[in-house]
């Protein structure tokens, strides 16, 4: 009993950490977003038609309302297949070898020198 | 897109601002209907018709409104209201209205109306114009929608006459 409880809390906190605290790569940012604006208007394209079609408010409002929630399960959480391109940062070894230069503390026209 | 709050806020306002869209093309969509609505209205009897101690005829009237207002509804409409008013003219005013019934119809289906009743609201004149005064009653309607514009429009039917004697 006490395993399967442990096992719930461990893929909760899981799943929390990769679907929803961690950050999404540039091309899943941009893939998102544009999956998004498309899988929006087409529902809303074949909510209005349907409605119109079968003379019923109530069956546009539905198809909609049913493509939000099955756009916002595809895109808010941070899937895996939002990740395919992650960015590598700099090593700390290598970013040393390139350090920020100093801000000049006296005079407007001291140059800044770097190492 | 960078976090889960910022996507699920973008995705929320996006979708109501495409609701916000959907629901005014549906109020354009009204345009396009052209309705065809009949009414009758019959005056079966005066009750009574007199003058008010403080001077003002009062006149009751028991009526028999059939109308047939199908045509009316479309896919964005919540209900029609219909009120039936009583127009003359006096040396006072160009024109009177007084509202004498109203009702509401919820859905296609009760548009074909027809009821048998003395006049809902009072009709009371401002002065004493009313004995053997011609009046017109009209059928007003009201379309109100589920989003967008209301639509109101009106049939005159003509031919009504008030007694010349207090009854």
């Amino acid at each position: 009993m006490k395993s399967i409880n442990t096992a719930i809390q461990e893929s909760k906190s899981f799943l929390y950490s990769t679907a929803v605290i961690s950050p999404m790569d540039w091309q899943g940012q941009k893939l998102a977003e544009h999956l998004m604006q498309l899988l929006l208007v087409c529902f809303a394209v074949v909510a209005f038609i349907t409605g119109y079609v079968l003379r019923s408010f109530q069956m546009m409002m539905l198809i909609y309302g049913a493509g939000v929630v099955l756009t916002s399960l595809l895109i808010v959480p941070n899937w895996p297949f939002f990740n395919r391109h992650s960015l590598n940062w700099l090593d700390p070894s290598e970013a040393e070898k390139h350090p920020k230069p100093h801000p000049a503390i006296s005079g407007p026209k001291k140059k800044t020198s770097k190492k | 897109m960078h976090s889960f709050s910022y996507r699920a806020n973008a995705l929320l306002t996006f979708a109501i601002t495409i609701l916000a869209l959907m629901c005014a093309m549906a109020s354009v969509s009204d345009n396009f209907n052209s309705p065809s609505p009949t009414s009758e209205v019959q005056v079966l009897n005066i009750n009574w018709f007199q003058k008010k101690p403080d001077g003002d005829d009062e006149v009751s009237l028991t009526l028999n409104i059939s109308a047939n207002l199908g045509s009316l509804f479309t896919w964005n409409t919540k209900q029609v209201f219909v009120f039936l008013a009583a127009e003359y003219q006096t040396p006072k005013n160009v024109l009177n209205q007084v509202s004498l019934w109203d009702g509401i119809i919820p859905s296609k289906e009760h548009a074909k109306y027809w009821i048998h009743t003395t006049n809902k609201y009072r009709f009371i004149d401002q002065g004493s114009n009313l004995r053997g005064k011609n009046f017109n009653l009209t059928l007003h309607w009201h379309v109100m929608p589920k989003t967008g514009k209301m639509f109101a429009d009106k049939i005159v039917m003509t031919g009504f006459r008030l007694p010349e004697a207090y009854r």
